[in-house]
């Protein structure tokens, strides 16, 4: 083997001194590439893509751009800068000093943490895989792959840590990350929102506005864990998602704002008008926000978890913020407080704090989406139109936890299964709906043009004008 | 007071369907519908509640539907099997609802092991999705396991590392015992709390099949249909298991052939069971007309019955009594009809739950006496009820028309084996051979108390100047004792001769998992089972013990 793959994968983990570690990438570098090949954005491998590549961990070296063509991607190894001294922050073992190594006690659950945040990764590269051939600009369709080789790149540091960490068991894993399929009902993902298709951009948008947000409450919250390494490679990864979050919201602020400025035009709020000049009505982006909180709520698992807490009182993941929070970090005797269903009745109840860990990370997840919603909701203000985005209540369309078994309006009333029927076309996306947003999918690659039911942005990628060339087709 | 009535209108987390050969249960488990307050059962978690269900089910394909050949066990929920006992339902309980629980869970998964060798009826768990603790264990005592492979289902016994207990339901032993799974290997499995996935648990000999997700179904028919090759189950018209009568109040349980009488004060239960009266069924047309209410039968349930209310009712009713009222030929006669007609299905599942009522009353935790005195008739199966007491006491009296008679017959003599494959005549001499020859060869004979005792079938032969004396005595000195001690000396006397699987399990239950149900490091404060959940983290004593 002739690679010096030292060289090949951008690292600050001193990969050249680790003869172990570099023989099982070795092993796996190809699988990957054979990967991205068969599973990665399509129709894409000629392309020169303006990306931003990581090539060291200081605040200079993590944002580099030039052009790459995809499959020559440098996909780095990029753990945050040790901090010296770093004490674990919470837990049974709060005070004694970080991991550096895995503890044999927490070995099998540690794997299971990071090959289900891993496998993720690779889940939403193969969801969004088609959506280059309809993006709405040039602008748009570099950030599609921006991210798409950026996790890419979570998917490497996730299996460097079990190559690294995890021996035989952690190589068996890094396998079965890349042969796992999103959607193949033989195959599928670990968890189901990751099986589901991401079939237009406004999915996308609105996929990198929430769910990737869930995505950085749960690598925030292994950013705490008491195993340094994986809250290290948490820290960096982190860096990179808050561009994924920017490309959703924005990308659906753009959406609004071309929909608000028809609207103002055209004096009109007539769904039936609007689709027919070509943009996408209010009502039906609330259906899809509808749909994305709702779905993206259920990754944070059950309101009450045995495991949260054990995770917790182990050290292994902790809660946003951790060290910020001002409490004992043992959680022995705090309460938290939780919405319950008492005889059909949505109630809130006081629980122990440490069993609903799951259900905390949501609420602070929630407030953020809920922020972003404030901002859009900037742009119909500006335009005068009276409509506001609103978030559902949290029992809406909920398949786990408290309210699977009930149906709840988005106003927060339980309702029956006749109402529910009667009114879940007015709440979540009908195949009516996104057949009309499928049908305004085409492609548009001049530079600077966009398509019409999306704005173009303020301003470009890097300080590049907005129409810079983001991508060169060869 | 807790019953086990159920039939499959009232069930809450078992479906049974039934499809010419294969019959399908499935498992989907209403969270909310535990049989106690103060847990739910999540993850398709089950609770005495759920496996009284299963007892049913099963009890219902064993008789109302001879047509099924293979019973599948599944699973209704989406990518979960099951993820076996509650644990916050065993964190709640006490050490003797566990234990009863774990008894009752552990007679119902042997009796499907005793009904496929018997009865020809197979079993085969289709695990299509997670399948932990004892989930597994139920899969384990199926006669095939299939497993969906969608690269991120697990089995698991996650027992030791996750709750620092055991596997309570025969998982360990059947690893080695019956899938033939290397000890090392098992070691591995058993410590790892994740489990295996498909792949590996087909290596490993965790599982016979594998398939991925759309060939599953097709797998699992296929397989059902390849055992059915194996039944000679013939089809026809089943018999209804019409609900039991049961009058239950403080100071009993009384039904048409059974009755127990409690006496609190004493914490003694009198179990008397009475003989066919009247004319019986003769042909196998007249025995199947009479159904649930041919006396084998319906003796057998209510005998069932009456035990399991006992157990899991009547804790410190330490000591029963089993005494019998009626005609011994009448007995005798019974014996001679199944005998005759043993071959047919129906006599032969009832010859079946006859011999699993019988085990159970072996491994019942209770001192058992059997009282023979006037008007009894411990002929053959009645004998059994007296061989499988831990003492017997049986009347002398010198009118010797009078005087009460027992009488061996040959349904005594391997008919119904206990759990160590053995006759009870045959583990009572325990590998002497010339008194079991002796007793052989008086079969058929009614036998007084002095003969009784000269063969060595009754422990004491009272007359009736001492009979009053002489059983109070022996019933008060008895509830006296350590209940703890006569549980223990009891189970280790009764089960002369070798070592079966049942008898494997059911030891190594009541020794190392009760144990450590009673240790600190499972239910101290910090113990494993009692922190699981609150997200506290166990504090062991580290010694061994």
């Amino acid at each position: 083997m002739s690679i010096d793959y030292s060289q090949k994968i951008p690292n600050n983990v001193n990969l050249a001194s680790n003869k172990t570690l570099q023989r099982a990438l070795e092993h796996w570098q190809p699988a990957f590439l054979d990967w991205w090949g068969e599973m990665g954005p399509d129709k894409s491998t000629t392309a020169d893509v303006y990306l931003r590549t990581a090539v060291s961990a200081e605040p200079q070296g993590w944002a580099h751009f030039d052009y790459v063509r995809m499959p020559d991607y440098r996909w780095g190894i990029f753990l945050a800068p040790a901090e010296e001294g770093r004490k674990i922050n919470f837990g049974e073992h709060m005070g004694q000093p970080a991991w550096q190594e895995v503890p044999g006690e927490y070995r099998s659950t540690l794997r299971r943490i990071i090959v289900t945040q891993g496998d993720t990764e690779p889940a939403s590269v193969e969801q969004q895989r088609h959506l280059g051939l309809t993006a709405p600009s040039m602008y748009d369709l570099r950030n599609l792959f921006q991210v798409n080789v950026e996790e890419g790149r979570h998917l490497w540091a996730m299996v460097y840590l079990l190559h690294a960490h995890f021996g035989r068991d952690g190589r068996e894993e890094g396998e079965a990350l890349l042969e796992r399929r999103s959607g193949d009902a033989d195959n599928p993902r670990i968890l189901t929102a990751f099986n589901e298709k991401t079939p237009d951009w406004l999915s996308f948008f609105m996929f990198t506005f929430i769910t990737d947000r869930d995505g950085k409450y749960q690598l925030a919250a292994l950013a705490e864990s008491g195993f340094d390494p994986l809250s290290r490679t948490c820290r960096f990864m982190l860096t990179e998602e808050a561009h994924h979050l920017f490309v959703g919201e924005q990308g659906v602020a753009r959406i609004i704002q071309r929909t608000c400025e028809v609207m103002a035009n055209e004096k009109t709020d007539d769904p039936v008008r609007l689709r027919a000049l070509g943009v996408i009505d209010l009502p039906t982006l609330q259906k899809y926000l509808n749909f994305h909180y709702s779905v993206t709520s259920d990754l944070y698992g059950a309101e009450v978890s045995s495991n949260a807490a054990s995770y917790y009182t182990n050290g292994l993941k902790g809660r946003f913020n951790e060290a910020k929070l001002e409490d004992d970090h043992r959680l022995d005797s705090e309460n938290y407080s939780i919405l319950d269903v008492v005889d059909g009745k949505i109630v809130e109840r006081q629980v122990s704090a440490l069993t609903v860990l799951n259900e905390r990370l949501r609420d602070d997840w929630v407030k953020d989406v809920q922020a972003g919603v404030s901002r859009w909701n900037k742009v119909p203000e500006k335009y005068g139109i009276p409509f506001r985005f609103t978030l559902p209540h949290k029992g809406f369309n909920r398949k786990i936890g408290i309210f699977a078994d009930l149906h709840v309006s988005p106003d927060g009333r339980v309702i029956s299964e006749a109402e529910w029927q009667a009114r879940v076309a007015d709440w979540m996306p009908t195949a009516e709906d996104r057949a009309f947003v499928q049908s305004l999918m085409g492609r548009v690659i001049e530079p600077g043009k966009f398509a019409n039911w999306i704005a173009p942005p303020s301003r470009g990628i890097n300080n590049q004008p907005v129409d810079f060339e983001y991508v060169r087709f060869n | 007071m807790i019953t086990y009535d159920t039939d499959p209108s009232r069930y809450a987390h078992w479906r049974l369907s039934c499809d010419g050969p294969v019959a399908t249960l499935t498992l989907d488990i209403q969270e909310d519908r535990g049989i106690q307050p103060g847990y739910k059962l999540k993850l398709n978690s089950y609770d005495l509640g759920v496996d009284m269900e299963l007892h049913d089910a099963v009890q219902r394909i064993r008789f109302e539907h001879p047509e099924v050949k293979t019973v599948v066990i599944t699973s209704g929920k989406t990518r979960m099997f099951c993820s076996g006992a509650n644990i916050y339902m065993l964190g709640l309980s006490t050490h003797a609802w566990k234990v009863n629980f774990c008894k009752f869970t552990n007679e119902t998964r042997n009796g499907l092991e005793d009904t496929s060798e018997h009865s020809g009826l197979k079993f085969l768990a289709a695990l299509n999705g997670a399948t932990a603790g004892g989930g597994y264990e139920l899969a384990l005592a199926c006669d095939e396991i299939a497993m969906i492979d969608d690269r991120s289902t697990t089995v698991s016994l996650p027992e030791v590392p996750l709750l620092g207990v055991l596997p309570g339901t025969g998982g360990l032993t059947r690893l080695v015992d019956k899938r033939h799974m290397r000890r090392d290997l098992a070691d591995v499995f058993c410590t790892t709390s994740d489990g295996v996935r498909a792949a590996r648990a087909q290596e490993w000999k965790l599982v016979d099949h594998i398939a991925r997700p759309q060939q599953f179904d097709e797998l699992v028919r296929a397989r059902a249909l390849e055992l059915a090759q194996q039944s000679d189950r013939p089809g026809g018209k089943g018999v209804a298991l019409t609900p039991l009568a049961r009058q239950a109040d403080e100071s009993g349980y009384r039904y048409g052939h059974v009755e127990v009488a409690i006496d609190r004060a004493a914490r003694v239960a009198t179990l008397t069971v009475s003989a066919p009266a009247g004319p019986q069924p003769q042909s196998a047309e007249e025995i199947l007309a009479a159904g649930a209410a041919w006396w084998p039968l319906a003796m057998a349930r209510e005998l069932d019955d009456a035990i399991l209310m006992l157990r899991t009712n009547d804790l410190d009713i330490g000591l029963w009594q089993i005494r019998t009222r009626g005609d011994l030929d009448a007995v005798l006669a019974a014996d001679a009809t199944m005998a005759q007609h043993k071959d047919h299905w129906f006599v032969r599942e009832t010859i079946g739950m006859l011999r699993r009522t019988l085990r159970r009353l072996d491994v019942s935790s209770r001192s058992l006496y059997a009282v023979i005195d006037e008007g009894s008739c411990f002929g053959g199966l009645f004998l059994e009820l007296a061989l499988a007491a831990d003492r017997s006491y049986m009347l002398q009296l010198d009118d010797a028309g009078k005087t009460p008679k027992l009488a061996v017959s040959p349904a005594n003599l391997g008919l119904y084996p206990m759990n160590n494959g053995l006759s009870r005549l045959a583990t009572r001499f325990s590998g002497d051979e010339a008194p079991l020859a002796a007793v052989v060869a008086a079969a058929g004979k009614p036998l007084d108390a002095a003969a009784a005792e000269a063969l060595g079938l009754v422990t004491f032969a009272p007359d009736a100047l001492d009979w009053n004396e002489e059983l109070r005595i022996a019933i008060e000195e008895r509830t006296a004792l350590s209940p703890d001690a006569l549980t223990g000396m009891e189970a280790s006397l009764r089960f002369a001769g070798g070592e079966t699987m049942d008898t494997r399990i059911f030891g190594r239950l009541t020794a190392w998992q009760n144990w450590i149900f009673n240790r600190p490091n499972a239910v101290g404060e910090t113990g494993a089972l009692k922190v699981y959940g609150s997200g506290a983290k166990a504090k062991f004593n580290w010694e061994r013990v």
